[in-house]
């Protein structure tokens, strides 16, 4: 051992593996998770709510709010909120419609013109927010409003209706379009089958066939989201500035961090998660309406603070996040599997966050020296 | 080896800064040689924060003329003049308290390692480097994720200094460092600008207690109403005579008579 670890202050207790382990900002999401699950386990668990279609019921449902809360979680450590998210998702899936079924465009074309477009919208977010100096509470917030607006009115003056449907048509032999709708590890799923580990058809044209065939690009969406946003927050030079930015932007500029731009981008990764969350979904429903996302915007935030995210910038986890928006989906579902009345996800909902959040603050202060 | 044989670092010749019709800094020269203590002494709304922040390249002069290393130079931005060599500590805006020590320490200036197409930040130099620097101002961290905000705000203003050297600072500025600190962390503070000014590099101290400039400072200039009132070496002036003048002579006689000499 070197001279410099024999200096220890004295008035540092040691502290254990465990606490130190323990001592982390997905705590509060951890705790949670378990929770959750030993609810269900011991009251829904022989629903069928742990066999391979209820665990990918839970799952798909629950990857849906992962897609959102990683874009939302990466905003909010960068100080901003995005309330625009839910009439994004409304407006994201519409555009695929009018551009494939209306315009007769091919599925690709809509696809990615619907990209280009939103992340546009959340770059001019960004730029208002950040050149005004405007809280992005506001900003987005008339988004909110614009976005929804457009989302309704578009429809009905093309269309004279407000759902427009026969996408899956259209999207047949496209070749991007199974990027957001297919699915993936069909053979394996077959396999199980064949070994009588998971459930087939008894009857029917599909009589042998799995149950579950695969798994929804929708989840691996959300894992492929969590992950890189994972690694970029907590890896990088730009995870760094991402920090920065949210703990506190001025101290961040002085040391030539372009707070800006870090911020003007995560907007626009916002809009991204939230364009992926709609593709998936036309793909998936075969068409697209103006009542979709609706509310999507507060569940996302929702999820990133029972994740340990600090409300006001530069603290968070995406992991946190991605646990949140597990705990959204587990509850949702869990409580159909359980037959309980579903109104009760919202008590239960509440309950969580607000037990969660209290969790959080108390180890954040431990973290951070907050008091 | 005495500071005065060097040449000035930075020399800023009459510099004026107007705000509108306000006229904050009236014709101030100072400069700051290598390995000096240069200490900048004012009462509040003296004109210290925006000659420093015209120093630092926040601010652009009005009149007035900057030099670096004998050059004319004119600073567009922090950055610009953090490029060349002048870092500034900023009282309250040094360190991000949320974020670990060495998360602060690399911001901005991140060390880089590539694995195949992407880059990442290189975590293990970066925490070896700042548990190092740290050790060199006397500060042992418990570990380089530890918060800044369970830092003490005299190991705050000591990360932000050990932060401005590690980066290849020729001047540091250090805004107020002391005001808000108790007594054994101003003394822990003043004992690291006395570390970094023996390792050549200049440093302007910006303080309005005239005991803590007398502890560490090689020469003191006052401002007053945005206007130098002069420099005096160490040894040539007092510590009352700096505090009259920082109060603007007269009156504070008075008031130090009413209080019995404690001011």
């Amino acid at each position: 051992m070197s001279s410099t670890s024999a200096v220890v202050d004295e008035r540092i207790k040691e502290t254990s593996k465990l606490r130190k382990a323990l001592i982390r900002p997905e705590l509060g999401a951890i705790v949670g998770v378990i929770a959750v699950f030993a609810f269900f386990i011991v009251f829904a668990g022989d629903s069928g709510m742990f066999n391979a279609q209820g665990v990918l019921n839970w799952s798909t449902v629950s990857a849906q709010f992962v897609i959102i809360a990683v874009g939302a979680c990466m905003l909010m450590i960068a100080g901003e909120f995005d309330l625009s998210v839910g009439s994004m998702i409304g407006f994201a899936g519409m555009s695929i419609a009018i551009i494939s079924v209306t315009l007769q465009w091919p599925v690709w074309i809509a696809i990615l013109l619907t990209f280009a477009l939103c992340i546009a919208v959340g770059a001019l977010n960004g730029f208002i927010v950040v050149r005004t100096g405007l809280p992005s509470f506001i900003v987005t917030l008339a988004f909110l409003f614009i976005l929804r607006g457009f989302t309704i009115f578009f429809p009905q003056l093309i269309e004279r209706r407000t759902i427009i449907g026969g996408i899956s048509e259209k999207a047949a032999g496209d070749w991007l379009a199974p990027v957001f709708g297919g699915k993936v590890g069909g053979g394996f799923f077959n396999w199980l089958a064949e070994m009588d580990m998971i459930a087939v058809f008894e009857r029917g044209t599909r009589a042998g066939e799995p149950i579950v065939n695969g798994i929804p690009m929708l989840i691996i969406w959300a894992l492929g989201l969590m992950i890189v946003a994972h690694v970029v927050l907590t890896r990088t030079q730009f995870g760094n500035w991402v920090y920065a930015a949210g703990g506190d932007a001025q101290a961040a500029r002085y040391v030539g961090v372009p707070v800006n731009r870090v911020k003007i981008q995560m907007f626009m990764f916002t809009a991204f998660c939230a364009c992926v969350f709609a593709t998936c979904q036309v793909m998936e429903f075969g068409s697209a309406g103006a009542d979709r996302g609706l509310l999507k915007e507060f569940e996302a935030i929702i999820a990133v603070v029972i994740g340990g995210a600090l409300l006001t910038g530069g603290y968070g986890s995406v992991i946190g996040a991605a646990l949140g928006a597990l705990i959204f989906g587990v509850v949702q579902q869990g409580l159909f599997f359980a037959g309980v009345e579903s109104s009760l996800f919202r008590v239960f909902l509440g309950v969580i966050l607000l037990l969660a959040v209290i969790l959080n603050t108390y180890i954040r202060r431990i973290i951070t020296g907050e008091r | 080896m005495e500071p005065y044989d060097h040449n000035p670092i930075v020399e800023m010749r009459d510099i004026e800064k107007h705000f509108g019709p306000v006229i904050a800094l009236n014709g101030v020269s100072f400069d700051v040689r290598p390995g000096e203590c240069h200490c900048l002494l004012g009462d509040n709304g003296a004109g210290k924060s925006t000659f420093i922040k015209t120093m630092a390249g926040v601010h652009k002069q009005t009149r007035g003329e900057i030099f670096f290393e004998g050059r004319p130079m004119s600073f567009d931005s922090p950055r610009d003049a953090m490029e060349a060599g002048i870092a500034t500590v900023y009282q309250d805006l040094a360190m991000i308290p949320l974020m670990s020590v060495t998360r602060n320490f690399w911001m901005g200036r991140e060390p880089i390692k590539r694995v195949g197409p992407f880059k990442f930040m290189d975590f293990k130099t970066a925490n070896d480097v700042t548990m190092e620097e740290m050790r060199k101002m006397g500060i042992n961290l418990r570990s380089p994720d530890q918060a800044v905000g369970t830092l003490s705000g005299g190991e705050r203003q000591t990360v932000a200094i050990a932060r401005a050297v590690h980066f290849g600072a020729k001047v540091l500025i250090l805004d107020e460092p002391t005001s808000a600190l108790g007594v054994r962390q101003t003394a822990n503070v003043l004992s690291t600008i006395d570390k970094v000014r023996k390792t050549g590099i200049g440093i302007v101290f910006i303080t309005h207690n005239v005991r803590h400039a007398m502890a560490v400072g090689d020469r003191f200039t006052v401002l007053n109403r945005g206007k130098t009132l002069g420099t005096a070496q160490r040894g040539q002036i007092t510590p009352e005579e700096l505090q009259d003048l920082m109060a603007g002579g007269q009156e504070m006689v008075a008031l130090e008579g009413s209080l019995g000499g404690t001011v």
